[in-house]
């Protein structure tokens, strides 16, 4: 047998797209100019064709490798039924927002003599020419307060998220970073935020508040994320702290700060948004539940699924029960498609499910 | 193990104090906080200098919240604003009803939600498994409030299946001993009035009971899929152990480990959820308190107590749980 | 009759939106009672699958299982679900690669032995436990009367695997199968591990089966090598003549990559080159051809068949190694 050493190829890196590579630049011939080959065959030297179909074949089967986990999330992503309709629903949702003017036949807030003429205390006008939903409590054009509806409720979502999410990364991050006695400090402050039951937190900032209006409602639907959102930077951090990558950056004298800002940070982001994803979901429904109680944003011409539902719906829900199902399908809908969309974000980064 | 029990009622007793000083200085502080409450807009200065002076409100606000917790801590936790009776006897009168409503429920939400999420791993991928992941999706997605007006709306209005609201029928002669009207009837043997109670119960506990089941049904699923997947399921197969003894003996008992977290936690949701639920069916318990305590005038000694209770009851389910969860892994005992 | 007659078994997976992968192609052998027969190859060569399907132990969907696993004349195969499981762990026993994950976390190890002796000898609990005392004791596990008591977590490694074997061979059964049972554990426990095994098995008559990627641990045991590669046997001999004159280049290329303490100082190691990953399928030609040192033009022909050998094994290439070549 020859001399391994000599053989070029062996313990030479593979590289992704040429897994084949190795065996296209060997001499193959020289194992087999040893004594070997007792049959009549032309001993371990394979023809040129053959060498090409031998090739394409190990790179018909090889695997693609070299994948960044980033790129084999978005691909599992794209492939997986569950995420496509999610994110078909939100960039709908998203879509009818922008351009609610454009769509709604009416303005929101106009009272429709047509409408309010026939309004009583226990009939309210259904869909008649012009108006395809039919009036809502106050003469208004149902329809076009459902359209502009999704604008609205669009605008409590991304706030309520952005405001908790951004307060809970900061919160998160400091305690991950930091570690030691302020890290216990800002847990114990979680600890006291998550003490109360979502609802209920939400419920007392509300009544906190001596007044409400569309911002104590964003506003303490938003603080109930605050600790989820700590909690999980903070969670995702601390694993960091040991983990390989971190220890590298340390051992090559990058600065504390840079590692926690470009290593740490950018790392627990996905998770965030994934979260952030399914805090959506949560915060218009939170919003409603507020609306129903009686806590929401007392201003009458706001139209917003929440607040539709949640008065109008269930004031007049005997009378014509339309104004609460139109709302309440639309929350469900823009809920569920969030949900989906941030499960399936979640599944996709999961390594788990790496192959 | 009793350290780490210590260690966590201290942890638990510190939450509580400062989520207590947190409200009580916030309230304290409002305008238009319980002294306007009491006395109206358009009260004099000097009835109002007098009633703070009575109230205390006049102190330094650490003396203001050291008294107020030397009496909470007698069981003094003062006079409803609205009613002028003892806060302590307000929330004792809606206590049992939420607790009932939510036990209730809880039932429900266990005793459906683990052996549907059993079922539908066990046949992943197929109908039975895609029906049930629709309905969580759908059940984390709904607002229950309208789920409760819809339910009430088609069996009580358009099929009388069930009383539309209350939890027990007018007219009814229920003696009260727990408050549980449906154990009452048991303990005083007037059977009638319990299975009236039942009656009212079953609505409100289904409608509150949707979140927690989907929750439930969906971490029993991926847990028992985790586990069937453990090799440990593999050595039970490989002893030709049967059916029976693998699923209870080695599946669920591993898979159920973090079902019951997850049960602590829901407990938060059915607290959340009984506010509306309650609202909803007209359940007079803490949830239709708390609301009445805010839109009817800011009666700011309730609140605060139901506030209180709340994360009180809350943190203690899960503190709890987490000690039963020592005596049910016993890897946890070791540390 | 041979104790265990595999016949063309055969098991391929089919994914949903994939293309199907053949894991094992047409695999034959054979085990008379109180042999020792080894299933050796790199991961991914099919051979773990190979005894999860003579065991019934594969997933219920996804693949398809052909071909005849006779079992004392008994097509395990064939048989009904609940059949099999009254002859997995009495009549086959089977021990895996990690004690620690193959052991259940939150049952005591007595209920972990006893349990088996419960379904498959009548035994009430407290029978059973007394039972599974002894073969704590028998497989070397110190102080086995606390052990039953003691949760997986609470023992070590070594005495994790001695309790699976205990678990394995509670109801004495005619053939076990080994699947790795050595690469979790660290070298020195390994050697305990596999010195028990070989007792327990001229001890008890029991046949074995050794799954393993380890050269070193079938020279010690088995008495004949089956080597498997892409999901096919390549190479089968008598463990002697196995290690003295492989015919495969693969089988070769093993040997040639197992460090040697006589080995001259400064020599390099025999790596083959590439990975599994760089098969190509058996219907196409030799599926070891990329890696092959020895590959020829036939090579790529088509599958080459498996054909006996002089010295009483069977091979299957068509430029084997020569006789005369001897392992560096």
């Amino acid at each position: 047998m020859t001399d391994p050493t000599t053989r070029p190829g062996v313990g030479k890196p593979r590289t992704g797209d040429s897994p084949a590579g190795t065996s296209a630049e060997d001499p193959a011939g020289q194992p087999g100019d040893g004594p070997a080959g007792h049959r009549e065959r032309s001993i371990g030297r394979l023809g040129d064709r053959k060498r090409a179909r031998l090739d394409e074949l190990a790179r018909a089967t090889a695997d693609p490798g070299g994948v960044s986990l980033y790129r084999d999330a978005l691909r599992r992503l794209r492939r997986n039924p569950v995420a496509i309709v999610g994110a078909v629903i939100v960039g709908l949702f998203v879509l009818v927002a922008i351009f609610a003017p454009l769509i709604a036949p009416h303005d929101p807030v106009q009272r429709f003599d047509e409408l309010t003429r026939d309004l009583t205390v226990d009939s309210i006008p259904g869909a008649t020419a012009g108006h395809p939903f039919g009036s809502d409590p106050l003469g208004r054009d149902f329809f076009s307060r459902m359209i502009h509806g999704s604008r609205q409720t669009l605008f409590v979502g991304v706030l309520a998220t952005l405001i908790g999410l951004t307060l809970g990364v900061l919160l998160g991050a400091v305690a991950g970073a930091f570690g030691g006695w302020v890290d216990v400090v800002l847990m114990r402050l979680t600890d006291v935020m998550l003490a109360l039951p979502s609802l209920l937190l939400a419920i007392t900032l509300v009544a906190m508040a001596s007044r409400s209006s569309q911002w104590t409602v964003i506003f303490a639907v938003a603080i109930v994320s605050v600790p989820i959102f700590a909690r999980l930077l903070r969670g995702s951090m601390l694993a960091q702290r040991e983990s390989d990558h971190v220890l590298a950056a340390r051992a090559l004298g990058v600065k504390e700060r840079n590692i926690v800002l470009r290593h740490m940070l950018p790392n627990s982001l996905t998770a965030v948004i994934v979260q952030a994803t399914l805090t959506f979901a949560v915060a218009i429904l939170d919003a409603a539940a507020l609306s129903f109680l009686g806590l929401g944003d007392p201003d009458i011409n706001r139209a917003e699924w929440g607040l539709m539902l949640g008065v109008d719906g269930q004031r007049y829900f005997e009378v014509r029960p339309e104004l609460a199902y139109y709302p309440a399908l639309a929350i469900i809908v823009v809920a569920l498609g969030f949900t989906l969309l941030g499960e399936a974000m979640r599944e996709a980064i999961d390594p788990k499910n790496r192959r | 193990m009793l350290r780490v029990i210590v260690r966590r009622l201290l942890q638990l007793v510190v939450t509580l104090i400062a989520l207590s000083a947190l409200i009580f200085i916030w309230l304290r502080n409002l305008p238009g906080g319980p002294v306007e409450a009491l006395l109206g807009e358009r009260a004099t200065p000097e009835r109002r200098a007098l009633l703070i002076k009575a109230l205390g409100y006049d102190q330094p606000i650490l003396v203001q919240y050291g008294k107020f917790m030397q009496r909470v801590l007698t069981g003094d936790l003062g006079n409803s604003i609205r009613s002028g009776d003892p806060v302590t006897d307000v929330i004792a009168r809606a206590f049992p009803a939420t607790i009932e409503l939510a036990a209730a429920a809880m039932i429900i939400a266990v005793g459906l939600g683990v052996p549907l999420g059993y079922l539908a791993a066990r046949y992943r991928g197929r109908l039975l498994d895609n029906l049930t992941i629709a309905g969580t999706l759908l059940g984390i997605s709904i607002p229950i409030f309208f789920l409760g007006y819809l339910l009430k709306d088609v069996l009580t209005q358009d099929i009388h299946w069930f009383p539309p609201s209350g939890r027990i029928s007018t007219g009814m002669d229920n003696t009260t001993v727990t408050g549980f009207y449906v154990l009452d009837g048991l303990l005083t043997r007037e059977l009638d009035a319990s299975a009236d109670a039942l009656w009212h119960l079953i609505l409100p506990a289904i409608t509150l009971a949707t979140i927690p089941l989907a929750v439930i049904v969906r971490i029993t699923r991926a847990s028992v899929l985790d586990v069937l997947n453990e090799d440990y399921v593999r050595t039970a197969e490989a002893k030709g152990l049967r059916h029976r003894t693998i699923r209870g003996r080695h599946i669920l008992r591993n898979a159920l480990l973090p079902v019951v977290t997850t049960i602590g936690l829901q407990t938060g949701a059915l607290l959340s959820g009984a506010v509306l639920t309650e609202k909803v069916y007209n359940w007079g318990g803490l949830g239709t308190l708390i609301t009445d305590s805010i839109s009817g005038g800011r009666d700011y000694p309730v609140l605060q107590a139901i506030i209180l209770l709340a994360a009180l009851v809350f943190v203690l389910v899960n503190l709890l749980v987490d000690l039963s969860y020592a005596f049910i892994d016993p890897r946890v005992r070791v540390r | 009759m041979s104790l265990l007659d595999v016949r063309d078994l055969s098991v391929v997976f089919q994914r949903r939106g994939e293309r199907p992968f053949t894991a094992v192609d047409q695999v034959s052998f054979t085990v008379e009672p109180g042999q020792t027969v080894g299933l050796v190859g790199e991961s991914g060569c099919g051979k773990s699958v190979t005894s999860l399907a003579i065991m019934g132990l594969l997933p219920k969907r996804g693949n398809r299982v052909t071909g005849e696993v006779l079992f004392e004349g008994t097509d395990l195969l064939g048989l009904r679900p609940d059949d099999l499981r009254d002859r997995r762990g009495r009549d086959i026993g089977m021990i895996f690669q990690d004690p620690l994950s193959s052991l259940n976390p939150v049952i005591p190890i007595g209920v972990q032995v006893a349990e088996v002796l419960e379904r498959h000898r009548g035994m009430a609990r407290r029978k059973a436990l007394r039972e599974a005392r002894e073969l704590l004791d028998a497989v070397g596990i110190p102080d086995p009367d606390r052990r039953l008591t003691e949760f997986p977590h609470q023992i070590s490694g070594g005495m994790r695997q001695r309790a699976l074997i205990a678990i394995a061979l509670a109801c004495k059964p005619r053939l076990l199968i080994a699947d790795e049972p050595t690469t979790a554990l660290d070298v020195t426990i390994q050697a305990q591990i596999l010195t028990l095994l070989k007792q327990l098995v001229d001890e008890t008559g029991t046949a074995l089966i050794m799954i393993t990627h380890d050269l070193g641990v079938v020279a010690g045991l088995c008495d004949t090598v089956n080597v498997l590669y892409g999901g096919r046997v390549v190479e089968r001999a008598a463990r002697h003549e196995l290690f003295a004159r492989p015919r495969h280049p693969y089988t070769h290329g093993l040997l040639s990559s197992v460090p040697r303490l006589d080995s001259p100082r400064g020599e390099r190691l025999h790596a083959i080159r590439g990975s599994v990953a760089d098969n190509i399928p058996w219907v196409e030609g030799c599926a070891f051809a990329p890696r092959c040192d020895n590959v020829v033009d036939a090579c790529l022909d088509g599958p080459p068949p498996l054909e006996p050998t002089a010295s009483g094994g069977d091979l299957r290439c068509n430029n084997p190694v020569s006789e005369e070549v001897a392992v560096p």
